[in-house]
């Protein structure tokens, strides 16, 4: 009698892992744009995160594309209430939680509207209260779901509806806030920041602060190809090149102190980031003085952070794999 | 058993009888004291819930939201520029269908600042779809809370305990405070039937087209009618508990055959119905206790008010511009009525300003002409207006 005795390849391994079900918190067959960087971070946010779970969300895309009534996404327990009070609705829910003595974790979703900007006193009270609770910006660097319209997350110089060129202006006049920094001024547990890019690491940070008992914060760069004027087809290819180019730095906080980075081997020039988006056309006009000033003043911030938060690491072999050059695809390092 | 207590320390005693299991609140005057005897009571482990101490008005709302949504027994309370704040929330949960109670300490809105009562800040959440049922005395607001919890777990709709701010939350008296098992038997434990659940997902707060939306504000509107059941039956089912009801849709008290009748809401009707009694030269009057504003109980108003032929509307509020605003209700309510009564509208003890006895007189005399007179506030002192406003008459439509 023979058995039929399977041989583990790699191959086979490969086919396994493929095969095997994953957890979605979220469906398919929602209604956000073709390459939307937010729908593909909720979606690993969610798998990363497991079923036991209970989900506050912000007014915002995210909320508006995956709950058209009398359809929803979502096969976790899920509410929105309003735009600026996630952060109040999610604590609220972690001390129900508590006094039933449930032990589900709460999640907290936002844009960068709802968190930067009008959510962020309600935010700033739940970290500072020190409740239970994960709380995930989806950051795409404007008013996206109201047609484009600036934000205290979008970036320096860029084009919105409400930052537009023209004779007197360069676009955004302001820097991006730095929200990581005043959230981790709350002296929470662990903020870290990441981007769909590396799906990866996003899910190592994911189960990172799961496990942390207390407010945690992880900020996701999220593409959107109709903000940020690029195909849906590159947005990793852009959302990674942010990342290459030091203009958004991956980093790790625990109470305020940074441990951990993903650091950059080789920086890419800034305008090889900024050349892929429309929001960004206006500096690329040649004999336009400001124009050429404004890449050098974007070019100075890469570089800034770059050496601020130390990307080039120490290592300068051209094959290690913790370099953000070297990561190319997630789920087989991490996760 | 009576005890002397103060009316936000009544309050905070009895939602501890309510067990609510998350309370959240910010504290404003009036309001303050409620949160602070909780907080003692939390403290001295006399009351087992999370108290959280939150960082506004519109997150203590929020903060209960999310809690009643996760399956929680939730309590907050607040006043003025707080219900102001957090209307946006109040309109959010009420249209989410949410049970939940609040209590009002109702207190003047700013500008100018006053911390003083009326009831101008429970009036401007009007129609934000939650029940609100006012209260004319500390046991009044005692069993109304405890009544509330019942009436919005039936429903699931939210209610707001309307009592008038330092009238009193800050007056002490002679308070019956019920006995736990009392409540317990009246109240039976938070079972929310929409709570979210990681075995059963459920999506709460999704967006709807125009396809769906005009459903949802006729359940709405609907729901909130048919609560007048509730609150009939909620109160009655305490008065068979406690031997004390606390008011049904609206109560009446005075001589059957009165022909005027004076309708007004919260602790004003201890002012009318002491003036009554001091008075016994002006004419018989019945006094009006409308208790639920919000559903407004048409029918009701309406059997109260056969026989009258004069009905007084005095209220602590008014939509500047247009004039009393609970008067307007009762124009619409009592409208096609076969006799309806010659209605008064003014507003009286505005940004707190003291309502005497004397008032009931000064009512009786300004209802005594041909016509009856456009809304006013009855209490306006015009030597200090400005100077070029001393002989203008303040008029407007007839509400």
């Amino acid at each position: 009698m023979s058995t039929d005795k399977q041989t583990i390849t790699t191959d086979s391994l490969v086919k396994l892992r493929k095969n095997q079900p994953r957890f979605e918190g979220i469906e398919s067959g929602h209604r956000a744009c073709l390459g939307c960087g937010e729908a593909l971070a909720a979606r690993l946010v969610t798998e990363a995160a497991g079923p036991d779970v209970m989900i506050a969300n912000a007014t915002g895309c995210l909320e508006i594309f995956t709950t058209p009534w009398p359809e929803s996404a979502w096969r976790l327990p899920w509410m929105h209430s309003l735009f600026e009070n996630t952060g109040a609705i999610a604590a609220g829910m972690e001390a129900a939680l508590k006094a039933q003595g449930k032990p589900t974790k709460v999640l907290a979703f936002g844009g960068d509207g709802g968190t930067f900007d009008i959510g962020f006193q309600a935010l700033s009270g739940m970290l500072e209260r020190g409740h239970n609770v994960l709380y995930v910006c989806f950051d795409n660097e404007a008013y996206m779901n109201t047609g484009i319209q600036r934000s205290s997350s979008t970036p320096h110089a860029a084009m919105t509806t409400t930052s537009p060129p023209g004779s007197d202006r360069m676009g955004k006049r302001h820097l991006k806030k730095d929200i990581l920094s005043i959230v981790a001024a709350h002296h929470i547990p662990y903020a870290a920041t990441t981007s769909v890019a590396y799906p990866s690491d996003l899910r190592k940070k994911i189960r990172r602060a799961m496990e942390i008992e207390g407010p945690t914060f992880i900020q996701i760069h999220s593409p959107c190809p109709l903000g940020w004027g690029h195909d849906g087809e590159y947005s990793i290819k852009v959302a990674r090149l942010a990342v290459q180019t030091g203009l958004f730095p991956i980093i790790e906080l625990e109470r305020q102190e940074m441990i951990g980075s993903m650091p950059i081997r080789h920086p890419r020039p800034v305008t090889d980031y900024l050349g892929l988006q429309q929001r960004f056309r206006h500096l690329f006009n040649k004999d336009d003085a400001r124009a050429v000033e404004e890449l050098a003043h974007i070019q100075a911030l890469a570089d800034h952070n770059i050496k601020h938060y130390d990307l080039r690491g120490d290592g300068m072999d051209r094959l290690d794999s913790d370099g953000a050059d070297t990561v190319r695809r997630g789920g087989m390092r991490w996760a | 058993m009576r005890k002397a207590l103060e009316g936000s320390q009544a309050i905070a005693q009895t939602v501890a009888l309510c067990r609510p299991q998350v309370v959240a609140a910010y504290p404003i005057t009036p309001q303050t004291h409620i949160v602070e005897n909780i907080a003692k009571l939390v403290a001295d482990g006399n009351m087992d819930c999370e108290l959280v101490s939150v960082e506004s008005e519109f997150s203590a709302a929020s903060l209960v939201l999310g809690a009643a949504c996760a399956g929680s027994r939730t309590y907050t309370a607040s006043a003025s520029q707080g219900i102001l704040l957090m209307s946006e929330v109040l309109y959010n949960i009420a249209g989410l269908r949410i049970p939940m109670v609040m209590t009002c300490a109702n207190r003047a809105i700013s500008a100018p600042l006053s911390i003083w009562n009326d009831q101008q800040d429970s009036m401007a959440v009007r129609d934000a779809g939650w029940i609100q049922l006012y209260c004319a005395s500390n046991q009044e607001a005692v069993d109304t809370t405890i009544q509330a919890y019942r009436i919005a777990e039936a429903t699931e709709l939210p209610v707001m305990v309307c009592m008038d701010g330092f009238t009193l939350t800050h007056t002490l008296e002679p308070i019956d405070i019920p006995a736990q098992a009392m409540v317990d038997e009246y109240l039976p434990p938070f079972n929310f039937s929409r709570a979210l659940d990681p075995a059963n997902p459920i999506s709460i707060g999704t967006l709807v087209s125009p396809d769906h939306y005009s459903e949802a504000r006729h359940s709405h509107h609907h729901a909130l009618l048919a609560a007048a059941d509730e609150i009939i039956a909620a109160d009655a089912d305490w008065q068979q508990l406690s031997g004390r009801a606390a008011g049904g849709l609206l109560s009446v008290s005075g001589p059957d055959d009165a022909q005027i009748g004076i309708l007004t809401l919260g602790s004003i009707v201890g002012t009318l119905s002491a003036a009554s009694d001091t008075y016994t030269d002006l004419p018989a009057t019945q006094l009006i206790n409308l208790r639920a504003y919000r559903p407004f109980p048409v029918d009701a108003l309406r059997l109260a008010c056969s026989g009258l032929t004069d009905l007084i509307v005095l209220e602590r509020a008014l939509s500047p511009g247009f004039g009393g605003i609970v008067s307007a209700e009762v124009h619409a309510a009592l409208a096609g009525m076969p006799a309806v009564p010659r209605i008064h509208s003014f507003a009286v003890g505005l940004g707190g300003r003291d309502i005497p006895l004397e008032i009931y007189r000064t009512l009786h005399e300004r209802i005594n002409v041909a016509e009856p007179q456009p809304f006013s506030i009855i209490d306006v002192e015009r030597e200090k207006l400005p100077v070029e406003d001393h002989g203008i008459e303040v008029t407007g439509i007839m509400t």
